[in-house]
């Protein structure tokens, strides 16, 4: 039988002499009627690119196809070649008989246009549909993808709405005319865990309502295991490996995919903690930090001049201490106000009350200037690209009043060979370095001052896995030699369950579970706690079907002068509480 | 609503700060109504003359008594007597403001029709030949001064050709629309091709932005058309800038263009407040900076409105 889809030796290359900068260097790969592809790779693997090949979007990228085949399998049987097929037919094609979704649903639909007629232009440009036709067809179509009140969303436009239900208008929009193939490019990778979980629910849901076929791209192999029947791994524009999806997790044969299997960090709920450190309760030491009590809270005004109506209270009553040496991950979903948790404990942003104190005897028993330092999440924007390295570790040196000195001076060249990096790096500027050695130099920059707490707002979370691990190895090292306590902000639970040793989860701006990593993760007791690891993709649960959940997290905006009632807590174990839920 | 109920009530402080500045900067320039008028024979004048003629022009009280009947008058729709035309100050700023408008709407009217259409066409033929000759020919309406284009268009058109009357008594656009339009349409070209060299420019580069932007590609993987991803998706969202450089330039012309209405010899604002300046006619140059920045503000006004039209991400008022 013939494949929907063949594509043989394809080559993309960019530039002005496209075969010289090839991005994909001769791809090729067949997909069945209603069956599920995954590409899977690491940035710069040329995954994202095959796709945009595959409905020519790539000619509007930048791209070029150089070479190979594309056959596609209509739906009258009849065979059309993507490579020769001019733009008027290519416009018959996208949408009709090939969907797409991408990853950034915040970004990826047009913000001055309601979703209502973002859904049925679909439905004019393939189906002829106008006026109350096609508004009812979009209606079905916001149906289709679960998303309540359907009938008053239509008139929303984008801003209005969250990324997960977002998502689900692009699957809606994708799926409008019922194409026979939908590419979903890394279609989770910008939302929470719990509503990853619900999109790939979805998308499972609908293709076996719909028997169509699926490419899906995505950097996280634990991702595949719930959707695909076929797997392929990308490396440098090459695919190093394809085959059954039992075949490849279970007996990968490339080296590299054997690497993206084992070195990269996967959840294991709670059997992959750290060994090292466990807490010691007797010991009676003073802890890094210590916060009590903490409450952040954002006054809303209609305008300037009038009183406030109510406020967000982004962190409503927040309490834990952190020992040196001891890893405490705060997790929670985007809007949580773990984030907040972090910026309030630096002083970022004025906390409403609370207290903290934090100690600044350090491992080495030198007082230091600034003892709470931070890494931030995207090395590619926090570090300034004008100055040179050595400029930009003198900064916290500079700003703490200090001189940069000869002592100074070693001290950084200590740190970047200490962190990874070759000697002549001083000079350089941050351009010159990739992703996880920006991250590296941000984490030199912290030790600067020589810090008891450094705070790491999802310090990974914009890595490559493969360099994530990497990066983690580092801390863990630092750590140990350093004695330094880390306040660990992640929603990943599997790079939260290598370096953690205590737990806090974290819900609408309150702590609901906290404790040792091991117990947390292994024997979670809060509902929000078990549907969070539920959530999380694992290549152990293969197959796994998720509930659809249309749940949506509690607002956070409260009349003015709210109070919380106050936390009733259960102990589960020598470190391991839990809120009582009412 | 009632945003624009708060804009409006900004409008009395906002015009009252202008007009102190005015006030004082006009006084701050050497020489008076006195001076202006009998040039150096001022001096010859004995001071029970030079005093008369103060009183005469209501320069003999302290700055802050002028200033003080000069607002006081206006709150009764009163803007003082002109010197140099003998005529209330509103009356003669009314009867130049219609050229002064009208050739500014026609000027933005050319900018927009020639400098949109090119800048969307440079930005959908990026790096192309075609793109090459838009930008070299707005890069050239953008720096040339518009005296040089001025003249060269009169040069051109009405000494070589004969076609199109420049010069001649100005026919206001009741009494003669035809004759009004042939007046205006040169001098509305000369100022809208430097304004349509802006709006290419600025088109150009908003539409490149928002050509690269996720949901235009999102369209696109829809099945639309170039037609539709470029009218439908993508000017929409590059339209801000647009707007925002359009309701600047508009603002300025509304305040006259002293050196097109010179070369065509058109009684417009621009020529009359330059006037006025040197004349030291202080209530004439005190009125027509009030009515100038009112209009900018209504300008600007209409721009916000805009924004909140184009869109809904924008609210106005709110916090």
């Amino acid at each position: 039988m013939t494949p929907l889809l063949s594509i043989r030796d394809l080559r993309v290359g960019f530039g002005r002499n496209p075969q010289a900068n090839e991005v994909v260097r001769g791809v090729s790969f067949d997909l069945a009627d209603g069956e599920t592809l995954a590409i899977v790779g690491e940035s710069g693997s040329g995954k994202s690119v095959t796709a945009l090949s595959i409905n020519r979007l790539i000619d509007f990228g930048g791209g070029r196809i150089t070479g190979g085949s594309m056959q596609l399998k209509r739906a009258n049987g009849t065979i059309f070649d993507l490579m020769s097929a001019t733009e008027p037919q290519l416009t018959g094609i996208r949408g009709a008989e090939i969907g797409m979704i991408f990853q950034e649903p915040m970004t990826s639909l047009n913000p001055v246009l309601t979703i209502g007629s973002q859904i049925e232009e679909s439905f004019r440009l393939h189906r002829g549909l106008t006026g109350r036709q096609a508004t009812a067809a979009a209606r079905d179509a916001l149906d289709r993808v679960r998303i309540p009140d359907a009938a008053r969303r239509l008139k929303y436009t984008p801003n209005q709405l969250s990324g997960g239900m977002l998502q689900r208008v692009m699957i809606a929009i994708a799926l409008a005319c019922n194409p026979r193939l939908l590419i979903a490019d890394e279609p989770t990778t910008a939302l929470d865990v719990t509503v990853q979980a619900q999109i790939m629910a979805l998308l499972a849901e609908l293709k076996r309502e719909s028997a169509m076929s699926m490419i899906f791209i995505t950097h996280d192999i634990g991702l595949v295991a719930g959707i695909a029947d076929k797997v392929m791994v990308m490396q440098n524009g090459q695919a190093v490996e394809q085959g059954e999806l039992n075949q490849i997790l279970d007996n990968p044969r490339h080296p590299y995919t054997q690497h993206l299997l084992h070195a990269v960090p996967h959840f294991a709920n709670g059997r992959a903690t750290r060994a090292d450190g466990q807490r010691d309760k007797d010991a009676g030491a003073e802890p890094a930090l210590k916060v009590d009590g903490l409450v952040v809270r954002f006054p809303l005004k209609s305008n300037f001049f009038s009183r406030a109506t109510g406020a967000v209270h982004a962190v409503d009553g927040v309490d834990f201490d952190l020992m040196p040496g001891e890893t405490l991950a705060i997790v929670g979903e985007s809007g949580s106000g773990k984030s907040t948790t972090a910026k309030a404990v630096l002083g970022l942003v004025r906390s409403t009350r609370g207290s903290f104190s934090v100690s600044t005897r350090t491992a080495s028993a030198e007082r230091s200037a600034k003892p709470v330092q931070m890494v931030f999440q995207n090395p590619y924007a926090s570090l300034n690209p004008r100055l040179t390295i050595e400029s930009i570790l003198a900064e916290p040196v500079i700003a703490t009043g200090g001189r940069v000195d000869t002592e100074t001076r070693a001290r950084m060249a200590s740190l970047l060979e200490r962190v990874g990096l070759p000697k002549n790096s001083l000079q350089r500027y941050p351009h010159e370095f990739s992703g996880g050695q920006r991250q590296r130099l941000c984490i030199a920059r912290a030790l600067m001052l020589n810090p008891s707490v450094v705070v790491l707002d999802e310090a990974v979370s914009a890595l490559d896995v493969s360099v994530q691990a990497k990066v983690l190895e580092l801390l863990v090292d630092l750590q140990r030699e350093f004695g330094l306590a880390y306040l660990f902000i992640s929603h990943d639970m599997a790079v939260v369950e290598r370096i953690a040793h205590r737990i806090a989860v974290i819900y609408a701006g309150q702590i609901v579970e906290i404790g040792d990593a091991t117990s947390v993760l292994s024997k979670p007791k809060h509902s929000y706690t078990k549907k969070l690891i539920a959530a999380v993709p694992t290549i152990d649960r293969r197959r796994e079907h998720f509930e659809i959940d249309t749940r949506q997290v509690p607002s956070l905006v409260r009349p003015q002068g709210f109070e919380p009632a106050p936390a009733k807590w259960e102990l589960l174990g020598a470190d391991h509480i839990v809120r009582v839920e009412t | 609503m009632n945003y624009l109920m708060r804009r409006l009530a900004a409008f009395p402080l906002v015009l009252l700060g202008v007009s102190i500045l005015v006030f004082v900067a006009i006084r701050m320039v050497p020489g008076d109504s006195i001076t202006a008028m009998l040039g150096t024979e001022a001096g010859l004048l004995t001071p029970a003359q030079r005093d008369s003629l103060a009183a005469y022009f209501g320069i003999d009280q302290p700055w802050f008594v002028q200033y003080w009947r000069w607002i006081g008058g206006i709150l009764h729709g009163n803007f003082g007597i002109s010197v140099t035309y003998g005529r209330p100050v509103l009356d003669v700023i009314l009867e130049r403001f219609p050229l002064t408008l009208e050739l500014a709407l026609l000027s933005m009217i050319i900018a927009l029709a020639v400098g949109m259409p090119a800048g969307i066409y440079a930005a959908t033929h990026n790096e192309k030949p075609s793109d090459l000759g838009v930008r070299i020919v707005a890069m050239i309406g953008q720096s040339t001064p518009s005296f040089v284009l001025g003249l060269l268009i009169i040069y051109t058109l009405s000494a070589g050709f004969g076609v199109l009357p420049a010069m001649g008594e100005f026919a206001p656009l009741r009494q003669d629309p035809l004759r009004n339009l042939s007046q205006l349409v040169l001098p509305a070209i000369t100022l809208g091709f430097a304004f349509a060299a802006s709006v290419t420019r600025i088109s150009r580069s908003a539409m490149l932005d928002v050509l690269s932007d996720d949901y235009v590609r999102t369209a696109r993987s829809k099945g639309a058309p170039a037609r539709s991803v470029i009218w439908r998706h993508a000017l929409p969202n590059a339209l801000i800038p647009v707007v925002t450089l359009s309701g600047i330039e508009f603002g300025y012309l509304l305040g006259g263009a002293v050196i097109v209405e010179h070369i065509y010899a058109l009684p417009g604002l621009g020529r009359m407040v330059l006037d006025a300046i040197l004349q030291r006619d202080y209530a004439l140059v005190q009125g027509s900076v009030l009515f100038i920045a009112f209009n900018f503000m209504i300008v600007n006004l209409l721009v916000d409105l805009a924004y909140v039209a184009l869109d809904p991400r924008i609210r106005l008022g709110e916090q």
